[in-house]
């Protein structure tokens, strides 16, 4: 608004802004301060805020005793291997209905978001069964053609919607300039949607890493991604609350960062553009 | 060499015919304009040229070639876009390097095409700038220079002012004319604006609904339309169309007489009719006539000044030699 | 730009997308429909046949269902409620000019990004735990008896859980929506005489409609199929307390090895998601189209 705001006005609004986002956060943040207290202190009455002695003892703790590197990188990898995967697989299939749209195009759009409201469960003892006749059960491959086909639609759709915004006459415009279909996707499309494939890769690598009905499920031990890991804490390990948080803010600490630096993108790819 | 020759050629999107069987042939170094009203499948006929769309049936020759089934990289042409459409993520210099690129020409060469391309277009200074960067006018000269480093078989233009401001436009219009002499290349030009058809072109197609209503020179146009459609859009302002009692008196349904042609008095004449609003622009003066049982709303121009005001009686004659006669079925009568 | 050449290629490249997906939709939808007339139990493999309706039968009747019904209703609707509710003020609220804003938009967006078996097992342990729990030490602080959230309200704790991971989501989808409200139409509302309030009501809510309608509809997908946060919190108790549809049919097949009667719940499931999924489509249909 182009009016001067009464400062009174603006210091009230501040005030109810940062304690209520303070209180959303807080959870997060005393996650974050338990991770490093002793076991004794995590759990003392009453709780200590700041004047503990700090320790980075879980973080080894954690390290030693359950192979968490192996699980880091299994979320690492299943996250990664399903998003590139599904590009792949998804940008040649938004070029051709954002360029060459046909009468169908919009169903087919429509069609692949309601297979996001398949129920997991509906299709579970299949994959499930499917998984261990192939003996990929617990196996990181068995969920990266998972992960990739359950969001494949928001890719698709993501991508849709930032090709959607070049204009055809770009594209146009290089293919009488003498490019071939290669060469128009390669040169000419590719770099104009780079921030758009970046925010897409970024959402949906967050969407994968905390994916956690079908890496619950289709895993016990040897691939199982950082949200398998932590579901072993709700045995009474869990009662360690400083290990647990040590673990958990391991496990939250790099997409709660790519989050953060992507949350503008996020609003449009989490509504399938329908939100900018 | 630019000769480009449209048989019997038709388009439809689904069922609806939005060029019906159409026949033209383009010269080797004409400027050729497509101009008419929005809708009325210029543009569509300019992608058909260049292959961006099908043609429904009939065939496409350039140079003598049957080039209907080839692809737009092929035919040999090259088209400035309404948006211009600059690849942002490219220097002026790589934008205009494209197509050579695309050729597979060598470094070198490329060089030597961007830099001689840009010193005519007066672009040497912005080679290294993204067009983001430029203003609307450079940003049109990155197109053309664009299109003249492939030397193509001729030029398509597709209404390449319409996003200029007004007083841009009228330089871009003399730059491309200009262009066009050094060249000496075809080119084809789609507009919706008439004076730009007027201006520019050796040759103007006037389309209405997928239909070549006219083609000539402007002055062939201007003096001799061959129908009402014609005579109303050609001129600026437009024709007064006549009907009535006053068209059977010249043994026409309808007739046409341009603003210019009418003489106007304060005293006395053939018609009379009332003042409404007059524009003075100094070096001409429109009167707005009503209330002359004739047409709604006549228009007259007046050279120089005159002193009516809103509301005044006026009397118009128009000069005889310069009535234009139509039948019932909207043709010229001679 | 559709010449009969960049149709084929389009359909070239299509293809790949739609055939994965059909596949990933239609055989395992076939295998359950299949296994859910079948008698098939991973503990006595050999025993198998066809048995009709029985398994939908079993799963229908079994008091458990109806149980997992409503509290997925519950669930649902809840969590819809107080996220949209809450979403707006707090979006209303961050729209207001502020010192800061870009960090507070930081601390609101930070739970969508935790992992719901994390959040469930902070929440459970850190929070809710009567014995060491946050709330806990605050209910003795003031000299309350502490409460034991997840064995005295177990799917109200995980309502309140699962709101709290979804608040943001909705949030930030309607703090852009009002971003986008164009200023000029608030301060001709203003001219015109509306109240702060009118101008919320008749301005501010309808210019939300759409964003609200894409956030019921996101939030529905994903809360449909809540899993994790009830497997690491109350594994669906105590008894059916806070079993879903979701949860029940997992339990059904892989906790009691009933492939048969699991499948027959996943169709259960399918159908019902899809009753919701018309109702959520048209609904759609009608504000995106706009």
């Amino acid at each position: 608004m182009a009016r001067a705001v009464t400062q009174k006005r603006k210091l009230i609004a501040t005030l109810a802004a940062w304690t209520i986002g303070m209180a959303i956060f807080f959870p997060i943040f005393w996650t974050i301060l338990t991770s490093f207290k002793t076991e004794a202190e995590a759990i003392s009455d009453p709780p200590s805020l700041f004047w503990f002695d700090w320790t980075l003892e879980n973080y080894g703790v954690v390290n030693e005793r359950s192979n968490y590197p192996l699980h880091f990188m299994n979320s690492v990898i299943i996250s990664v291997g399903s998003t590139v995967l599904g590009l792949i697989i998804a940008v040649p299939a938004a070029w051709s209905m954002a360029f060459v749209p046909g009468k169908r195009t919009k169903d087919v759009l429509m069609w692949m978001l309601s297979t996001k409201m398949l129920p997991p469960v509906g299709v579970l003892i299949p994959i499930y069964l499917i998984s261990r006749n192939l003996g990929v059960l617990d196996s990181r491959v068995a969920l990266v053609v998972v992960l990739t086909l359950i969001n494949l639609p928001i890719i698709v759709w993501m991508l849709y919607t930032y090709f959607k915004e070049i204009p055809g006459e770009i594209l146009e415009a290089a293919r009488m300039d003498g490019a071939t279909l290669k060469s128009e996707i390669l040169y000419v499309l590719t770099p104009m949607a780079v921030p758009g494939i970046a925010s897409t890769v970024l959402l949906n690598i967050i969407l994968a890493w905390n994916e956690a009905f079908w890496t619950l499920n289709l895993t016990a031990a040897k691939a199982a991604p950082l949200t398998a890991f932590i579901a072993s804490y709700s045995s009474p390990e869990g009662l360690f609350y400083a290990k647990l948080s040590a673990a958990s803010t391991m496990a939250i600490a790099p997409i709660l960062i790519m989050g953060w630096f992507s949350q503008k993108q996020l609003v449009r790819g989490l509504t399938f553009g329908a939100v900018k | 060499m630019g000769n480009i020759t449209l048989n019997q050629i038709t388009k439809k999107f689904g069922e609806v015919e939005v060029i019906p069987p159409l026949d033209l042939q383009i010269n080797d170094g004409e400027f050729v304009v497509f101009v008419g009203p929005s809708g009325c499948g210029k543009s569509t006929l300019m992608r058909l040229i260049a292959g961006l769309e099908d043609v429904t049936s009939g065939n496409i020759q350039i140079d003598g070639r049957d080039a209907t089934e080839t692809p737009p990289a092929k035919r040999g042409l090259a088209m400035v876009f309404q948006s211009y459409a600059l690849y942002p993520h490219m220097s002026v210099r790589k934008n205009i390097a494209f197509p050579l690129r695309m050729a597979g020409m060598s470094k070198e060469e490329q060089d030597a095409k961007v830099e001689a391309a840009a010193s005519v277009l007066n672009l040497s200074a912005y080679l290294d700038r993204r067009p983001g960067q430029l203003s609307g006018g450079q940003r049109q000269r990155v197109a053309i220079g664009r299109a003249i480093v492939r030397e193509p078989a001729a030029f398509l233009f597709d209404e390449p002012l319409s996003n200029l401001d007004a007083a841009l436009r009228v330089g871009m219009r003399m730059e491309i004319s200009e262009l066009h002499k050094k060249l000496a290349t075809t080119m084809i030009y789609v507009t919706h604006d008439q004076v730009e058809a007027m201006t520019m072109a050796d040759k103007i197609v006037v389309l209405q609904a997928g239909v070549i209503e006219q083609v000539g020179g402007p002055l062939e146009l201007y003096h001799r339309p061959r129908n009402t459609f014609v005579a109303g859009f050609i001129g600026s302002p437009k024709m007064n169309l006549i009907e009535g009692p006053e068209a059977a008196q010249h043994n026409a349904t309808t007739i046409g007489i341009r603003p210019e042609h009418i003489g106007v008095s304060t005293e006395s004449g053939t018609w009379k009719g009332r003042v409404g609003v007059s524009e003075h622009l100094g070096s001409d003066t429109f009167l707005h006539i009503h209330d002359t049982g004739l047409c709604d709303l006549m228009t007259v121009r007046v050279s120089g000044e005159m002193n009516v005001h809103h509301g005044d009686t006026i009397y118009m004659t128009p000069e005889a030699d310069k009535l234009h006669r139509f039948g019932p079925d909207g043709l010229r009568l001679d | 730009m559709s010449t009969q050449h960049s149709r084929t290629a389009a359909r070239f490249m299509i293809a790949p997308a739609t055939v994965l997906l059909l596949g990933w939709m239609l055989i395992p939808l076939c295998m359950t429909l299949y296994y859910s007339f079948r008698r098939y139990r991973l503990l006595t493999p050999d025993r198998t046949g066809w048995v009709g309706f029985r398994n939908y039968e079993n799963f229908l009747t079994n008091p458990a269902f109806m149980d997992a019904l409503v509290n997925t209703l519950v669930l649902v609707l809840g969590v819809l409620i107080i996220t949209v509710v809450l979403g707006v003020l707090l979006a209303v609220l961050l729209d207001q000019p502020m010192f800061g804003q870009g960090i507070v938009r930081i601390l609101v967006i930070a739970p969508f990004f935790v992992m719901p078996t994390v959040s469930a097992l902070v929440w459970k342990n850190m929070f809710m735990n009567p014995v060491n729990g946050l709330f806990a030490y605050a209910a003795k602080a003031v000299g309350l008896q502490p409460y034991d959230f997840l064995s005295q309200a177990p799917l109200a704790s995980i309502i309140g859980i699962v709101s709290w991971q979804w608040l943001p989501f909705a949030t930030l989808i309607l703090l852009t929506a009002i971003q986008s409200l164009d200023s000029e139409q608030m301060e001709a509302a203003e001219m015109d005489g509306a109240s702060p309030l009118s101008r919320f009501w008749f301005i501010t809510l309808p210019h939300l409609s759409r964003a609200i309608t894409v956030v019921i509809l996101i939030q529905t997908i994903f809360l449909l199929s809540i899993f994790a946060e009830i497997l690491v919190t109350t594994n669906g108790g105590p008894g059916t307390a806070s079993t879903n549809l979701t949860y029940l049919v997992y339990a059904e097949s892989l906790l009691n090895y009933d492939v048969g009667e699991g499948s027959a719940g996943g169709v259960v499931a399918i159908i019902l998601a899809n009753i919701v999924a018309i109702f959520l489509m048209r609904m759609i249909g009608k504000n995106l189209d706009a």
